[in-house]
């Protein structure tokens, strides 16, 4: 009964993600062959059709993540430990990859590697800390306490993230314009929304399969058998009251 | 759950410390497994057992220093779970650890634990708890300059500073010398008198049968023995083969 | 609040003890600061420019030193479980050691600054101000860092930890710390030092109260 369930969920989670991949070939393929070209940055642009579904998802996962934690602090239930670990590692692969994404971006646009951008660069911070909280769950060995501690330590992490945020968009507001696409248009809607549903999908299913994966060692770190009562007890209890 | 004495009829809280299905687990390996036992008030009972056995384990979580992974203690009413300050408020644990700070005196150690107790911290207050474990030449002197023997003295001074209904003393002969283990039988008539119920663990059979009550045996984090205290050294009617090695 | 004053008490008698830690400490930040020097070069104005940032990243990283010290003599012998356990709520023993912190810090960044002021030649027209500056990025740096220096002192490989956590949560307050500070250094004729200071109080205030709220967490079992 309990392997059906089971398989019922990875099946579901494997679904999601075929379903995710289906949506992200479509929206890249309109993205990149059908929609016209951009009138300032020609074709460049169209990185924007994977970097801003990408920095949507990112910044979901690591939201997923806040509540996970909250939830397992306040509730106590294993499978809140679980998604919470799922959510921070799909939060920062997806970070990274817009770091990336955008250092691709910014140097035939701009010349550089880097531009200080305000949303880029607070993903920067959010992935160095997240990377943080990961470490720290390898390093502490007591489920309870890494558990506990990475939880307290997303939920600071994330309050954290507007703050940086704003420091950042304050810092660079002296020296640079606004560098990423922000308002967009009919034409190139489309594939956006394709490609941020293709890639929710895709995420969830992968955060779905991941905290199974978390669950299962979690099992054997939490409820190793006990060891069988080898001493007859109630034999002695008898003694006892003869006596 | 086994009855270390008869339950004497009474108000509802004679029972002062209750254990049921505590388990207690330290990464793969249960360190408790089903402790179960009820100790009624004023009573004192000695816990025995090899190392490794749980001991220090079911002291710490009875102190709320731990939590149970399974099962349910109570002190005095008090669940060790859900009621922590309340449990904290009512009980002392004396620990592996001296819970003392290097960098201050014997004095100052004394001090801090009194002024978070909204108790009297002036020198005068606490010199004769420091007369009684034999330090009060050494008041002021760092706790870094002290011997092994010297900081248990002090661990126990904190003990009795702190007093509480349930007192636990995790191996207080441990590291003492002969006049110590006299301080620690004088101390532990000091906490019989206040009417206190006390747990204690040792290795030191003779000396803590003839202290307590009664006695209590782990092997492997099981409950494994109970009864008198006097029956422990001894098999006193049972048979010496199903008792743990070391015991009899 | 008999608990907070105790635990005060406690923290003074702490620094005092180990005072020459502070010591220790302030010649690494020292260090630090003439080091950043040689890694830029001999250059007057450019270090001059600079001077705010040199001297926030030389109390940052001389602040993982104070921070992780801070909690030794507690988990030596387990004397903060001993306070816990007598009873003593977390509360009052993480905002008795994060204050204690507070004060580490500031003195530490007010030693430094007279040695900014001689080796990258910085101009000091509002001293004052820059205290209270140095006050309030201290205080930034000390709540956090309290909170991870206790929960890393119980985990394995603790020195690469505490600043893997600690240093990007600290952005904002090195980012404010340093507009601020060199805004004050080097002339302000917008008055933007007061925004960035206000951004040092909302980050200190939500830090301090959610700080103080999670510490329970991560010391008790």
């Amino acid at each position: 009964m309990l392997a059906a369930i089971h398989e019922r969920g990875v099946a579901r989670a494997k679904g999601f993600m075929l379903f995710g991949a289906l949506l992200l070939l479509i929206g890249s393929y309109i993205g990149l062959f059908k929609a016209p070209s951009e009138a300032f940055m020609g074709e460049v642009y169209r990185i924007m059709y994977v970097h801003v579904p990408v920095a949507w998802n990112a910044l979901l996962a690591f939201t997923f993540a806040f509540f996970a934690a909250l939830l397992f602090l306040l509730r106590g239930d294993w499978k809140w430990d679980s998604r919470h670990e799922a959510a921070v590692e799909m939060g920062i692969v997806l970070a990274g990859l817009l770091c990336t994404q955008g250092s691709i971006w910014a140097k035939p646009t701009w010349g550089v590697w880097w531009d200080w951008d305000p949303r880029l660069t607070t993903t920067a911070v959010m992935f160095f800390a997240f990377s943080g909280i990961l470490a720290l769950r390898r390093f502490v060995d007591d489920p309870v306490k890494r558990a506990t501690w990475s939880a307290v330590a997303t939920i600071i992490a994330y309050v954290d993230v507007p703050i940086v945020y704003f420091s950042v968009r304050w810092w660079n507001s002296l020296h640079q314009m606004q560098s990423s696409p922000s308002t967009v248009s009919a034409p190139f809607l489309i594939p956006l929304r394709l490609n941020a549903f293709g890639i929710l999908f895709l995420m969830t299913g992968l955060i779905m399969l991941r905290s199974r994966v978390a669950a299962l060692r979690l099992e054997g770190e939490l409820a190793p058998p006990l060891p069988a009562a080898e001493l007859g007890a109630p034999a002695r209890l008898a003694t006892q009251a003869a006596r | 759950m086994y009855h270390l004495r008869p339950m004497v009829p009474g108000p509802e809280n004679a029972c002062a410390v209750e254990a049921s299905g505590l388990c207690r687990r330290y990464g793969p390996r249960w360190a408790l497994a089903e402790v179960s036992f009820r100790i009624s008030g004023g009573s004192s009972v000695m816990i025995a057992g090899r190392n490794g056995s749980g001991k220090s384990t079911l002291l710490r979580l009875l102190a709320t220093a731990i939590r149970p992974d399974r099962g349910t203690a109570r002190i005095l009413g008090w669940n060790v779970e859900t009621d922590r300050e309340e449990v904290r408020r009512r009980s002392a644990l004396l620990s592996h650890h001296s819970y003392l700070y290097e960098e201050f005196t014997a004095l100052e150690n004394l001090q801090v634990p009194a002024r978070f107790l909204g108790r009297d911290a002036s020198r005068g207050a606490l010199l004769p708890l420091l007369e009684e474990v034999a330090l009060a030449d050494r008041a002021d002197d760092a706790v870094s300059t002290f011997s092994a023997g010297m900081r248990k003295r002090l661990a126990l001074a904190r003990t009795l500073l702190q007093g509480g209904e349930v007192v636990l003393l995790d191996e207080p002969y441990g590291e003492l010398d002969p006049p110590g283990f006299r301080l620690v039988d004088r101390l532990f008539g000091v906490f019989k008198k206040r009417g206190a119920t006390v747990l204690m663990a040792t290795h030191l059979l003779e000396r803590g049968s003839a202290l307590c009550d009664d006695g209590l045996v782990l092997e492997q984090g099981r409950l494994a023995w109970f009864g008198s205290a006097r029956d422990l050294p001894r098999s006193g009617g049972l048979d010496p083969a199903t008792l743990p090695e070391g015991i009899a | 609040m008999t608990e907070l004053l105790a635990a005060l008490h406690k923290e003074a008698l702490l620094q005092w003890r180990s005072r020459a830690q502070l010591l220790a400490v302030f010649v690494f930040g020292a260090t630090a600061l003439l080091l950043f020097s040689f890694a830029v070069g001999p250059h007057t104005e450019l270090l001059r420019e600079n001077a705010a940032g040199f001297l926030w990243l030389g109390l940052l990283l001389s602040s993982t030193l104070t921070l992780a010290e801070g909690f030794q003599s507690e988990m030596q012998e387990r004397a903060l479980e001993g306070l816990l356990l007598l009873p003593a709520s977390p509360q009052s023993l993480y905002y008795g050691k994060a204050l204690s912190n507070w004060v580490q810090l500031s003195l530490l960044g007010s030693a430094l600054v007279p040695l900014m002021v001689v080796l990258y030649d910085a101009p000091l027209p509002r001293p004052f101000a820059l205290l209270g500056v140095v006050a309030l990025g201290s205080a930034g740096l000390s709540a956090p860092g309290t909170l991870y220096a206790a929960m890393t002192y119980q985990a394995r490989s603790r020195q690469t930890l505490l600043p893997l956590l600690f240093f990007p949560l600290v952005v904002p307050v090195l980012i404010a710390s340093v507009k601020a500070t060199s805004l004050l250094l080097l002339g302000d004729p917008m008055d933007q030092v007061r925004p960035w200071t206000l951004l040092l109080l909302s980050f200190d205030a939500i830090h301090w109260s959610l700080c103080g709220l999670l510490f329970g967490r991560v010391v008790e079992d």
